[in-house]
């Protein structure tokens, strides 16, 4: 297989996913099946092709720093699970 | 006819001319939504007052001579499309309880249009999926048969109109979510060219490949709804800034000269026979009505379901780490530190294929891996779009089937992600290209539909739906409903 466990357990970190064993077993199992297919690409010489990143002709699309209306705060906290006076509760980062 | 059978042309034409009221045509499909439901299950959330009560200002409106292009018309929003005051769920536990505080851009054009919102449709979690099986709150079913799948993402609102829930719906396309399920569904579906439509308030999946699209019983519908729906919006910075046409303008039954390219690509092994045989009556209708037929090639096209699935999932990862418990959204409660608390919600609030995807992603960019998969993918996506751009020097428009199969059983792919990503291998290459898609029935292989995709080149939207209506208005698939089989 392409993964390790290892390797596995790096990007569940990384993407802050808890896994049980179970599933980093699984995960490990169809995530290097799918790279694996992926190896396909490499039988192209992409060596002079620029990358794609948008479809789109569009570039640094700006506009006036004029403010206008937008979410108010009893809006924007109104899904939170914790708000203290007006904010986002979050646990301590810092100790 | 009975009133949910009708289109939204057709609707349209006996509200103007007073023959029924918004009223009592919202009421017929609240009805038959009734009715049918509970086989279907196309829908996640239902708002029937809401409805009545906005087909009543319909009606107003209109004795007081106010216009509207959709005015009293019934639609239906896939779930991750936001609508205030409304749960919007993505289908997926991690925003069940997600009520948005804005509408999404396409929301307030169909209000200003005068639409009657019916409620949200099921999909595949955060549109992942080609099943609509990923829904972390149930499985939609095909109204052709209800042991089969509609399809995904969008399989709710394709499933809705198929069964006539619904005479109209918007649905999402990142790489055939609207065009495969409208296939397996026998209905019509659509995706804009990047950036025709505007994503704000459409819950984001993969930025650079997502487009709202709109989904009718016929190609008339969908060109309405795209009309209304387009359109330049400044809280998108991705959105075109051309002009809307009115697309129902581009229809015509005649196809003078068209220059339609059959890709070889798209057919041969992995396609059913069944499929298959469909495309080709469907091509020879198109060479009836006077389509110059011409065979092409699209040489990386077996390239294209690799690309997707790098790039796709490292696009996915880098948008749904926003969903982490702290501004909306399932919170892991008793985590002992904040770190604990993101991976705990993140490992109860997404499912398998969420998350699958998103380590998919993260590995695709992480370092040491970003050249040898996602920059490797954006150079290969250049590729694939010149195929296309070069096949539009030579051909109007190309055609192919939608899906490689018709509807399969529930649960027979859902084993195997590989298997499952095959579905969307004609689909996927046109969101990579950023050019324009539809699909509409073009006939049957073992009782169940199959759908023809038309694709055009960017902005070509009025081409695509010109063909297909000229094809459309020559056949009668259309026309036909399925009759829902209630299990026993």
């Amino acid at each position: 297989m392409i993964l390790t466990r290892e390797q596995v357990e790096h990007v569940a970190e990384l993407a802050k996913l808890g896994l049980t064993e179970e599933e980093i077993e699984t995960y490990r199992r169809q995530l290097s099946a799918i790279l694996e297919y992926a190896a396909i690409l490499e039988r192209l010489d992409t060596d002079a092709i620029p990358p794609t990143a948008t479809v789109l002709p569009l570039r640094n699309v700006m506009r006036e720093d004029e403010p206008g209306p937008s979410l108010q705060q009893a809006e924007a906290l109104a899904n939170a699970p914790s708000v203290r006076e007006g904010h986002f509760q979050v646990k301590a980062i810092l100790q | 006819m009975k009133l949910h059978e009708l289109t939204i042309h057709g609707a349209l034409d006996l509200l103007q001319r007073r023959e029924i009221s918004a009223t009592e045509l919202t009421q017929a499909i609240l009805d038959r939504i009734v009715a049918v439901d509970n086989d279907t299950k196309a829908y996640l959330t239902l708002t029937p007052e809401a409805a009545c009560e906005e087909a009543r200002t319909a009606d107003e409106l209109r004795a007081a001579g106010t216009a509207g292009a959709l005015l009293g018309i019934p639609l239906a929003l896939k779930d991750n499309i936001c609508q205030i005051g409304l749960p919007t769920t993505c289908g997926s536990r991690i925003l069940e309880s997600f009520v948005p505080p804005y509408d999404a851009t396409v929301v307030t054009r169909l209000h200003v249009a005068g639409a009657v919102f019916l409620g949200k449709t099921n999909l595949d979690e955060f549109a992942m999926g080609s099943s609509t099986e990923n829904s972390a709150f149930f499985t939609t079913r095909n109204p052709w048969d209800l042991t089969r799948v509609p399809g995904g993402s969008s399989g709710g609102s394709a499933a809705a109109l198929s069964a006539n829930e619904t005479l109209g719906a918007l649905g999402s396309d990142t790489g055939g979510s609207v065009r495969q399920p409208a296939s397996l569904c026998g209905v019509v579906g659509l995706k804009p060219t990047c950036g025709r439509v505007s994503r704000y308030g459409l819950v984001a999946f993969a930025s650079s490949l997502d487009q709202i699209g709109p989904m009718g019983k016929d190609v008339t519908d969908c060109a309405l709804l795209l009309s209304v729906i387009a359109g330049h919006d400044p809280r998108d910075s991705t959105s075109l800034d051309t002009p809307v046409p009115d697309y129902t303008r581009a229809l015509r039954p005649e196809l003078e000269a068209l220059r339609v390219g059959v890709p070889r690509e798209y057919f041969g092994a992995g396609t059913q026979p069944g499929v298959e045989m469909a495309l080709r009556k469907a091509i020879q209708v198109l060479a009836d009505l006077g389509a110059e037929i011409g065979e092409t090639s699209l040489p990386h096209t077996e390239y294209a379901l690799p690309v997707y699935y790098l790039l796709a999932p490292a696009e996915a990862s880098a948008n749904l780490a926003r969903y982490d418990g702290v501004k909306y959204g399932y919170s892991a409660p008793d985590a002992p530190d904040v770190w604990e608390a993101y991976r705990r919600t993140r490992q109860h609030g997404f499912g398998a294929e969420v998350k699958r995807r998103i380590m998919l992603g993260t590995y695709a960019l992480s370092a040491g891996y970003y050249d040898a998969y996602y920059l490797k993918a954006q150079k290969v996506r250049t590729l694939i779009k010149q195929d296309f751009y070069q096949a539009f020097q030579e051909f109007d428009v190309l055609v192919g089937p939608t899906a490689p199969t018709v509807a399969f059983k529930i649960g027979e792919k859902a084993q195997d992600p590989l298997q499952m990503y095959l579905s969307d291998v004609f689909t996927i290459p046109q969101n990579l290209a950023g050019i324009c898609a539809l699909s509409l029935p073009c006939g049957f292989a073992d009782g169940l539909p199959v759908g023809l995709q038309i694709s055009g080149p960017v902005l070509g939207e009025e081409l695509v739906l010109r063909v297909a209506y000229a094809y459309e208005q020559a056949t009668e698939w259309h026309s036909q409903n399925p009759i829902i089989k209630k299990e026993h």
